[in-house]
Formats: C-alpha cells, structure tokens, sequence
C-alpha cells in the first residue's frame, strides 16, 4: 500500500515536472508563469486567457455549474482549443504524454482539484432527439428561445445584440460579447448541436452565460423542448463554416438593385472573407469585434453595385455602450501611454481598390497603400449612412478625400446585428488618374476594412483583411447562343440531304 | 478549561438556535460542522452586543434604474426605482450593513447549518433582501417573483461560483455554500443594476442592519471578539467587544461618506 502510494506520489512528481517544461514553453506567454492568466500576450486579449489559480473556474465543462471540470473537459480545451479565442488547438502540435503532463500542472494551480469533496462529476447528457431540422422542431426552439430569455442577451435574432448586451461583464470586469449564434464556428465550446445543448446544461461558469439544468427541475421545460432550442440555436449559422474563395464574381444585370434588401439580391452569390485586427501600425487592434464580410456583386453595362453585410452588436454611434469601449480599453494596453477615454464612435466600412487595374501581380501595399503608390478607397460612416467619402489613401495614417461628383452612392440597413450596405458607382471615371475605372475581363484586387465604434474602434483600431478580387463578368456574346444552334441546323440539313439522296438511288433501283 | 466553557455554553445556544428548524439540518451541514452538544436543559444564555450603524457626509445618491426594457419589473413602482447602494434613514443610519464576529469564537468550535432556508427574491427586478446573512451549510432558497428572465451569478473566491436561470415566475433554486466568506457577490447579467451580498459565516453570530440603522448579535459566550461592520459603499471597520455572562454590549460604528 505503501509502496503504491509513493509509486503514485512519484509518478504524479514526474507528470508535474514534465507539465511544467511544456507549461513554460507553450503556455506560459498568454497564461502567465503562475497561472493567474497574467502572461505577456494576455494584454492583447479579449477574452483574456484562463487563470488556473484560486477556485478554478472553468466555461467548457460537462459538469454542473460551479462543480470543476473533469480531466476529459480539460484535455478537450487542449485539444482542440476554444474556438472565436486567442487559445490554439494542442492535439497536432504537442505528444499525447505532453498534453497529459500538462494537464496535470495546470490542475496543480489550484487546491480546488486535490479537494476529495469537489470531485467532478459529468452530467448524464441524453442524446439528440430526432427530426432536428424540420421546421416543427425550429419552431418549438424558437418558442423557447424566447420564453428562457436568450434574446435577452443574444438578441432577438442572435446576433448577440440583445438589451443587455453592452452590459456584459466576465469575472474578472473584463467585457464580453453575447455570443453571435451565427457564427457556431466561433463558439468557444464548439459549434454543433450536442455542443450547444451542454453549454444550455452547464452554462459558461465565470461569464454571464448560466446554467439551464434546473429549468428541467423546475419543469419550466423539458429535455427534449431544451434540445429544440439547441436545434434552433444551430440552424442559425450555415451548415458548414464559411470557405473563402478568392475571387467575388459580379454578374452582368440589367439594372442595378440599390436598395439592400432588394429581392434581386437573392440570387445573387455570396462571398465570405474574414477580417483579423489590425496589429501592424500602431496604434494596433487585437479585439476586432467585426469578423467577416459577407459581399456581393452585381455590374450593368455603365455601373457597378457592391453589397456588403456584417454582423455588429450596436447601430453606433451609441452612448448605452460607452461603459462597454472603458472596460475594453481598461482590458487592452494600448501603445500609447495614456488611456484614451472612451467617446460614442460611428462603425465604419472601407472598400479599397488599387486606384488602376494592375497589368502583372504587383498590387499596391494591402494596408491602404504607400506615399508612391496610393490606393482608392471608399470610406462608409454610420455617422452620415448616406454616401461614402471617396478619396486616396497613402498609407493608413494619410487620407485625401477627392473632390469631383464620380463618388459612389450608398444605401444602408441597420437591422438586429447586421448592416447591410450597397455601394454604387459608374462603371467609368472621370478622373482615371486616382478614381478606379471599373472594367470587365479584369480581376480587380479588392480589400475590406471595418469597424465598429462601440467596441472602441476607430482610426487604426479596426479589422481588415487582405486583397482580394473582384471580376466583372463580361457580357456573354450573341455568337456564344447562335453557333451552336446554326451547327445543330446545318448538322440536320446535311443528314436530310444524305437520307434523301439515298431515297432518291432505292426508289430510282426500284422503278429499274 | 476555558474551552470546556465555550463548548457548553456553545451548545446551549445551538439547543435555542435549533429549536426552531428541522432535525435534519445536521445532516445538510457539511462535513466539517459537529452535531449539537447533548442536549441541557439550559435556557438561551449569553452576551448581547447591539449597535447603530451611522455615517457622515452626504449619501451618494443611488443611481436611477431604466427598466424599460422590463414593462412587468416597471410597473411594480410608482416611481422610477433605484440602485440600493446606500440605503440611509433619518439622522443619517445606514441600512444593510453586514455585521459579524470577524474572530473571537473559540477555533474548533462548530455550529450546524439551520434547515430553514434564507430566503432571496427577486421581485420588481431587485433583489430583497439586498444584503444577507447565511450560515456554511444552509440552504439559500433563491425565488423569481418576475415573469421575466433572472440568471443568479454568484462570484466568490473561497466557495465554488455558480450562475444558473430562472426565465419564469415561481422558480426555485437552492443552493449552499461551504466555506465562511464575506462576501459572496451575486448578481444578475440581464440586469447589470441588480446586485446582493452574502456573508457566509461558520457561526450564527452576524446580524444586518435594518431601515432604523442598529443590529443585534446575540447568544455569545464570555470571550474578547472582533466585530466587523462592512458595507458595500463604505467599505468595512472593525472593533472589539468583550463579553462576560449575559450582560449587552454596544458597538456603534461610523462610515464616513465621501
């Protein structure tokens, strides 16, 4: 007995020391030499990295609220990391051992887990009930969806911009978002159905997000109505996590659909292009809260209309956030040394184009150009919702608004979460030397900038993304539809010509 | 031999203590509280400390609550509701002032956990009572007497934090603590302005000012005490009290209010 305990004690020693060298070399950056969650990247991050120390608290479990995760939560954070966060998958870059001693000394952070009375126990989860997404079953998950109150956070389409959603606040005084339920690709705890029906179960201890069990106690609901919502939850976000495709493709219309929602808009392709903060120039971004764009396009024979949609929690400027932007700004250290004070900023989006089509591969700089080589931008503010300010930029400190009326048009719709913007303009350019004359055949290199001024973002503190491309598809020439109907006819003619003819030779055979 | 005094005395109170709840409180105590002594035949005894907790200065003024967004929270106000962070009376008492013996109960002495739950509601979208006492071990019984949705977060250190919902009028929740800590904060994330404190004490000796501003600590065998006055604004002050027999005791205390 004895011996076993001293193997054991040894064994663990040998887990601890080991844990700590891979601790030390891949952890402690963002979680801090003593696992208070205080490392040197911990600055840059919203949401911050876990302190281990203290009482343990942990958001992705399989446990009741408040109980402590077990190993197999633990391992699975490691593994596949917390998705829409700053923490990484573990389980391609570290050994099976590796990931087992280091669970071993993050645990050690804490006398919660060497406490024999605050053992985990995983809840007993049941399993999906069928018929998930028919629409009896959404019907029913959006029935609770609203009578357990999630709009309350999450808002009343999900994009997490419910009431009470600027006044979200994790433990430790750090802000967080309500999370976007569109974008079950960022869910820290995963997106799929079985996900989201544990974290309803567990809820996400240390933020606002709680538990949902004792509603089945309290026979508010039931398992399977709890699952509806869960099935509900999960048809909001695509089937699969948005793929980027390099190219937008605008195709040629007869008129130009100006108002967002227009219903010609439909059938038009969508294409999806992530937006990272922008850590390049100070002063640098780490907490972009825009994450994608999601555009479309469309060209006449003389003009161009881009439609572009993002999701954003505020219809900024908005005072009721200014509480918000001071926690972000207390979170983030900023480059400058004293703490700007938090003001109610417009969202913001910047369409950029090279100001020429380029002939070879070389683009201009995609972070809004250089002094010798300038781009062509469209700055849209919700602050004005009305046209954007066409102009150069040289650089992303220097913009020179251009002055002339070939400027593009916008519509915009702030609507539960998302903007919906469609931007206009001529296919041709009065002044071809700075304004972008749109042409077809071409791929012309595009880039998307935003942010949103409820999140403290203004100036350099936006996201961005990187060129991509535009092409105007070029009107389908009539020879393309006639060739192949004047083949089909002289196909037919020269065979009823030989059918003929052989008629001609039997019934000239016959009569001989 | 002073030990021996403590624990009979001790047990008399617990005996009165008891009295009222369920037998079965012994067993929801945890692990580490004793049963009662043995049974005396001993009426309540001990040493009283009361006091009137004031302040000066001028009260910040609590905050205006919009519960717009809550017509059923709203219309249980005539008048636009506010924050409870200082709720002061005439000639400037303090309410919810959370008063405990911060040290003197002899180490080792333990008092089981009364069956009777404490009771926090949350009704018109605030918290009643804003500031309560509990003892290791007894059950909080946390109520929603709104039709609207509550999630009850409770942040602590020495004991584990939990955040669960009640999205409906007539949810219960119980819930115990199980260590001494002043305080636990619990708080509602749909509604930022709602916020109570619980002192979780090891002992019954703790008390939490009504609208008059005074409290009464009662039961405390002979011994030399701490006595901590916290308030949530005002911060904490301490001072002590000794005790011999059954004789009062008074320990006022004043915050100032900046």
């Amino acid at each position: 007995m004895i011996h076993a305990l001293v193997l054991l004690t040894i064994v663990m020693a040998q887990d601890t020391a080991a844990g700590r060298q891979v601790y030390t070399k891949w952890c402690a950056g963002c979680h801090g030499a003593d696992g208070k969650g205080d490392g040197e990247g911990a600055r840059h991050m919203i949401p911050p990295p876990r302190d281990f120390t203290g009482n343990a608290v942990y958001q992705i479990r399989s446990t009741a609220s408040g109980d402590l995760p077990t190993d197999a939560d633990l391992l699975r954070s490691i593994d596949e990391g917390l998705s829409g966060t700053a923490m990484p998958a573990w389980k391609t870059r570290l050994s099976d051992r590796q990931r087992r001693d280091v669970l071993a000394y993050i645990k050690a952070f804490s006398t919660a887990f060497s406490d024999t009375t605050l053992r985990p126990k995983p809840l007993a989860f049941s399993g999906a009930p069928g018929g998930g997404t028919s629409a009896e079953a959404l019907r029913v998950g959006r029935q609770f969806y609203d009578s357990i109150g999630c709009r309350k956070c999450h808002g009343d389409q999900g994009r997490g911009d419910g009431p009470s959603a600027p006044t979200l606040k994790d433990d430790g005084q750090h802000p967080i978002f309500a999370a976007n339920l569109h974008e079950n690709w960022r869910f820290h705890g995963g997106g799929t159905v079985e996900d989201i029906y544990r974290r309803l179960r567990t809820g996400l201890d240390g933020t606002p997000m709680p538990s949902f069990s004792d509603l089945i106690d309290n026979k508010f609901l039931t398992d399977e109505q709890l699952w509806r919502v869960a099935q509900y939850v999960r048809s909001l976000s695509p089937k699969e996590a948005p793929v980027v495709r390099d190219v937008v493709h605008a195709p040629l219309t007869k008129t130009l659909a100006h108002a967002p929602d227009d219903s010609a808009w439909t059938s038009v392709d969508v294409y999806w292009f992530p937006l990272v903060g922008q850590v390049i120039h100070k002063e640098r971004w780490f907490a972009p809260a825009v994450t994608g764009v999601w555009v479309k396009a469309v060209h006449t024979a003389d003009s161009i209309a881009l439609r572009v949609v993002w999701d954003d929690r505020s219809e900024s400027p908005d005072t009721s956030w200014l509480t918000f932007v001071g926690r972000v700004f207390k979170t983030l250290d900023g480059d400058d040394s004293t703490r700007e004070q938090p003001a109610a900023w417009p969202d913001q989006l910047i369409v950029q184009f090279p100001v020429s089509i380029p002939s070879g591969m070389e683009r201009p700089y995609f972070l809004m150009g250089s002094a010798s080589a300038p781009v062509y931008q469209w700055r849209w503010s919700s602050a004005a919702r009305t046209a954007p300010v066409a102009g150069l930029a040289r650089g992303i400190d220097r913009f020179d608004p251009l002055a002339g009326g070939s400027g593009p048009a916008a519509q915009a719709v702030y609507d539960h979460g998302q903007w919906r913007v469609v931007l206009t303009r001529a296919l041709a350019s009065t002044d071809t030397a700075s304004q972008l004359p749109f042409r077809t055949g071409r791929a012309i290199p595009v880039a998307f900038f935003a942010s949103d001024g409820s999140n403290g973002e203004h100036g350099t503190r936006m996201a961005i993304s990187t060129w991509y491309f535009l092409a105007l598809d070029e009107p389908v020439p009539a020879r393309v539809f006639i060739s192949p109907v004047l083949a089909m006819m002289l196909t037919l003619g020269l065979g009823m010509l030989v059918v003929w003819r052989a008629q001609q030779k039997t019934s000239y055979r016959r009569q001989q | 031999m002073n030990g021996r005094i403590f624990s009979v005395v001790g047990g008399m109170f617990l005996l009165t203590v008891c009295s009222k709840g369920d037998r079965s409180s012994v067993q929801a105590a945890p692990p580490a509280a004793q049963p009662a002594a043995p049974a005396g035949d001993v009426s309540a005894a001990g040493g009283t400390i009361t006091g009137k907790i004031k302040f000066t200065g001028t009260a910040p003024r609590n905050p205006a609550i919009d519960m717009s967004e809550e017509a059923a929270c709203k219309a249980k106000y005539p008048t636009t509701p506010t924050e409870e962070n200082v709720v002061a009376g005439p000639a400037n008492v303090l309410a919810n002032v959370f008063v405990y013996v911060k040290s003197g109960v002899p180490v080792g002495q333990t008092f089981p956990a009364p069956a009777t739950p404490v009771v926090l509601d949350q009704n018109g979208c605030r918290y009643h009572p804003h500031v309560l006492g509990i003892m290791v071990g007894q059950p909080l019984e946390i109520q929603n007497s709104d039709p609207v949705l509550h999630n009850i977060k409770a942040i602590a250190k020495a004991n584990r934090p939990f955040n669960v919902s009640q999205p409906g009028a007539g949810m219960k929740t119980t819930r115990t603590f199980s260590a001494p800590e002043v305080m636990v904060n619990l708080e509602c994330n749909v509604h930022g302005w709602m916020h109570a404190y619980a002192g979780v004490r090891p002992d019954p000796f703790y008390a939490v000012t009504g609208p008059d501003g005074s409290f009464s600590i009662k039961g405390l065998p002979p011994g030399t005490y701490t006595i901590e006055a916290w308030h949530e604004k005002f911060g904490t002050q301490t001072a002590t009290v000794t005790i011999a027999g059954t004789e009062s005791k008074t320990a006022n205390f004043t915050f100032a209010a900046h």
